[in-house]
């Protein structure tokens, strides 16, 4: 089938602004839009520049706007969204060249959540693992999914309004974190997350939610993690 | 002129043995990690099933049994005092990943769950035992996680973006890395008195197959063509179960859970082929059975792939027949809960590439390239080891895929690369900062930058005859049809010639994007090259080995020849000319005795 794909360009070593290209290619209708992308790159535009790996929705690169919504180029169909497909890249961060935005300050927020187990404890004394039950382990289950790949961060209005704001996938790796029982730095992160950039500017807008890949229940999350803020509980 | 950076070690590599090497290396010793990616886009991230150590959680379980489970699996060729040693700090390997916050799954005690993998057994019953230690089936994605975080927590510093392009030398011994910044295309020197590559594997080689596009072999790659040898690169695994066309893997953890494979005929072929373990066996035999079904017509609908088969009445049916029971003696029984709660993952990607829902329905799949046995030779201290008498290059070090101690000799079984990873990792970061430590700077040469800079000339100056889009997918389909799972002389041959075409075609190719920001398609270009460097080495590895062993199967060899063939292969680049020797394999406990599942 033939595949029309509009994508957004932008060389800033060429260009002052941003701009459309079309391309025509041949294609199937099970065929990812990473496909597409490929072959748009490997037979007519070698310089057209993104970012993937793993091909399969597990390493996050490829987060990017299709027809107007965030999602994984490589977890789309054809058959999904159409022959008619318009690429742009994730909004909220700075455009690098096409559709690689600047994930640096992304990754910033991520690493303000104190990502990492704290826990000063002594280990179990015979050395083994420190116990948790499967309910405990559930707890947080769904935010351990979060691969990074920013598709909620930058489909938020807020963080789009102010890049201060953490947002969402910053808030899912402290939800993590907060909610794993053998975990013993909550309040400090709930201390941080209370700040002004903080939970505070989720207006549940739900976006989040909707473009994660993971299916991970994003604003639910942020919302425990609210609820936690303001009762000091975590249950 | 580039930038130059000093750190005592450099660890080539953002994965899972990358990251372990870093955390330990930065304890006593300078430490940088450079990586193409973010560290979190690392191929580790899509191991799925588990990680196996002899923690006995749910029923008895040794590292004897480990060791010998690794050792068969091997198909003899590991190094058997190599895979003692993985076995044996297994256990603290994965304790020690839970001490790192790993959310693995949990028993109804709250210790780490563990699942049923193939070849992995009970060695008096011959029984599958649950020796996978499992976080769901994105195992690999939390072990990744868990290891990024330490590092953060550790300060370990992180070059992200940064693709390595030369290792360099200085009087016989390492003195740092190239690499090219992508964000900028500005080159840099990272001065370091020892090295560790961690690059993962070069599955990207075949058509069909699991791995990412990161995984060209580029560490393998720049070592062979500065003169070290590469190891064993005729073994690479083909997992049985790949999602059909796409190569997406299906975890060995669904069979694990129950799944059974099923054929044209609506049989479970597997007990004919491995009687005890049936769809338990090893990864290199339940892909030969797969192919086996289909050359003999039986694959679905005539077509080269087969159905897995989860649905809870196929699971339930077969593990009653089987005998098999849950940890508390009870029989098997699962629900479409168990599926969505054990095989998440696998359930969404049936969904979103396939159309098809696992608990009610059968997925098709079929066997995807997913693992190089092979690479660059080590010591089970991670020091790269460049002949047969085990000298070791001062200050060089290389760990996980893309490093060959051996452990998994002919053939991986499955759960062991991430052990392989934490292990070996660990160990090489720490031999390398006790190397660095007592080493002094080796002088840099004048021009560091000028072999990376003239391979980008080349690539740029081509005459543009040829494109790289196309060559690389000669190279795939050949490589996936004539060295696959099974083999002869001729395909290979045929296969050989093909890739030493493609390289002089290479030579034609011209990179059109003349700009330095971001520029992917002088990346890539650069990158097919190291897959065709590779390839040419797996070819001429797979042609010399007259036998069949784990996963080099040879039609016009089928037998495993013990006499003449239990030697591990080395291959070295000598001015462009590839020439071939071998090493012992060590053995230890274990003498080679037909392998039966």
């Amino acid at each position: 089938m033939e595949i029309t794909i509009k994508i957004f360009r932008y060389d800033p070593e060429q260009d002052t602004r941003g701009h459309y290209e079309t391309y025509v290619v041949e294609g199937d209708e099970n065929d990812r839009v990473l496909d597409v992308l490929e072959l748009v790159k490997g037979k007519t535009d070698g310089s057209l520049a993104f970012r993937r790996s793993c091909a399969h929705g597990i390493c996050g690169s490829d987060a990017m706007r299709i027809n107007g919504r965030n999602h994984l180029a490589c977890k789309t169909l054809v058959r999904d969204v159409g022959a008619n497909i318009t690429v742009e890249p994730v909004l909220g961060l700075k455009v690098k060249k096409d559709l690689i935005v600047d994930m640096d300050p992304f990754f910033d927020n991520y690493k303000k959540m104190l990502p990492y187990l704290i826990n000063d404890s002594p280990l179990p004394a015979d050395g083994r693992e420190r116990l948790q039950s499967p309910e405990d382990r559930a707890r947080f289950d769904e935010t351990t999914k979060c691969i990074l790949c920013a598709a909620c961060t930058t489909s938020c209005p807020s963080y789009w309004a102010s890049g201060e704001y953490y947002g969402p996938a910053a808030i899912v790796t402290a939800h993590r974190f907060i909610f794993d029982s053998r975990d013993e730095g909550a309040s400090q992160r709930l201390h941080i997350l209370s700040e002004t950039d903080g939970t505070a500017r989720c207006h549940t807008a739900y976006n989040c939610t909707e473009a994660c890949p993971r299916d991970i229940k994003i604003t639910k999350a942020i919302g425990e993690v609210k609820m936690a803020i303001v009762t000091g509980k975590l249950d | 002129m580039a930038k130059v950076h000093q750190f005592d070690v450099v660890v080539v590599g953002g994965g899972g043995a990358g990251l372990m090497a870093g955390l330990y290396a930065s304890r006593t010793a300078k430490t940088a990690v450079i990586s193409k990616m973010y560290p979190t886009r690392s191929h580790t991230g899509a191991a799925q099933g588990g990680i196996s150590a002899a923690l006995g959680n749910y029923e008895e379980d040794k590292p004897e049994w480990h060791t010998y489970d690794t050792v068969k699996g091997s198909d003899y060729l590991g190094d058997q005092d190599a895979i003692e040693f993985m076995c044996n700090e297994a256990i603290d390997a994965v304790l020690e990943l839970e001490h790192m916050g790993l959310p693995f799954d949990r028993t109804p005690e709250g210790r780490i769950s563990q699942r049923p993998f193939g070849g992995h057994t009970n060695n008096e019953t011959g029984k599958p035992v649950r020796r996978a230690a499992h976080a769901a089936d994105r195992t690999g994605h939390m072990i990744l996680q868990t290891l990024y975080q330490q590092c953060l927590k550790n300060k370990v510093n992180f070059f992200d973006e940064y693709q390595v392009l030369d290792f360099i030398m200085v009087n016989g011994k390492a003195a740092g890395v190239v690499a090219v910044e992508l964000s900028t295309g500005e080159l840099h020197t990272i001065h370091a008195k020892a090295v560790i590559f961690a690059t993962g594997g070069y599955g990207r080689v075949f058509e069909v197959t699991s791995n990412a596009y990161a995984y060209t072999g580029d560490g393998p790659a720049i070592l062979f063509r500065h003169g070290i040898p590469l190891e064993d690169m005729e073994f690479f695994q083909f997992h049985p179960t790949g999602i059909y066309k796409l190569g997406i893997l299906i975890t060995e953890g669904a069979r694990g859970e129950g799944a059974v494979l099923i054929n044209d005929k609506g049989e479970r072929f597997m007990p004919k082929y491995a009687p005890t373990v049936k769809d338990l066996a090893s990864r290199d035999v339940v892909s030969r059975a797969i192919y086996t079904e289909i050359k003999e017509g039986r694959g679905i609908g005539g077509k080269n792939y087969v159905y897995l088969d989860i649905r809870p009445e196929t699971v339930n049916k077969f593990a009653a027949l089987d005998g098999r029971t849950n940890p508390d003696g009870s029989p098997l029984l699962i629900t479409g809960d168990t599926v969505l709660t054990k095989i998440p993952d696998i359930v969404d990607f049936c969904r979103v590439y396939l159309g098809v829902d696992p608990v009610t329905q059968v997925m098709p799949t079929q066997p995807t390239a997913h693992y190089a046995m092979g690479g660059i030779p080590t010591n089970k201290y991670g020091e790269v080891v460049i002949d047969d008498k085990g000298t070791a290059f001062p200050g060089l070090f290389a760990a996980g895929e893309c490093a060959c101690v051996s452990v998994h000799g002919a053939n991986r079984l499955g759960t062991n690369s991430l052990l392989d990873i934490v292990v070996f990792g660990k160990h090489a970061g720490l031999k390398a900062a006790e190397y660095a430590l007592q080493a002094e700077f080796e002088k840099l040469p004048e021009d560091a930058e000028s072999a990376s800079r003239s391979d980008f000339d080349a690539l740029r100056k081509g005459s543009g005859k040829e494109n790289v889009f196309d060559l690389s997918n000669e190279m795939k389909k050949v490589m996936f049809a004539d060295i696959g799972i099974y083999r002869n002389e001729k395909d290979m041959q045929t296969a050989l010639e093909k890739v030493r075409e493609l390289k002089v075609r290479f030579k034609d190719v011209a990179v059109s994007d003349t700009g330095k920001i971001f520029n992917t398609e002088l990346l890539n270009a650069w990158e097919f090259g190291n897959l065709l460097d590779i390839a040419e080495v797996v070819a001429v590895s797979a042609l010399n080995r007259k036998e069949s062993r784990g996963g080099h199967s040879r039609e016009d060899f089928p037998d495993r020849d013990d006499k003449n063939w239990l030697k591990h292969t080395l291959v070295w680049n000598r001015n462009g000319k590839l020439e071939i020797d071998y090493k012992p394999v060590v053995i230890t406990k274990y003498q080679p005795k037909a392998r039966v599942y």
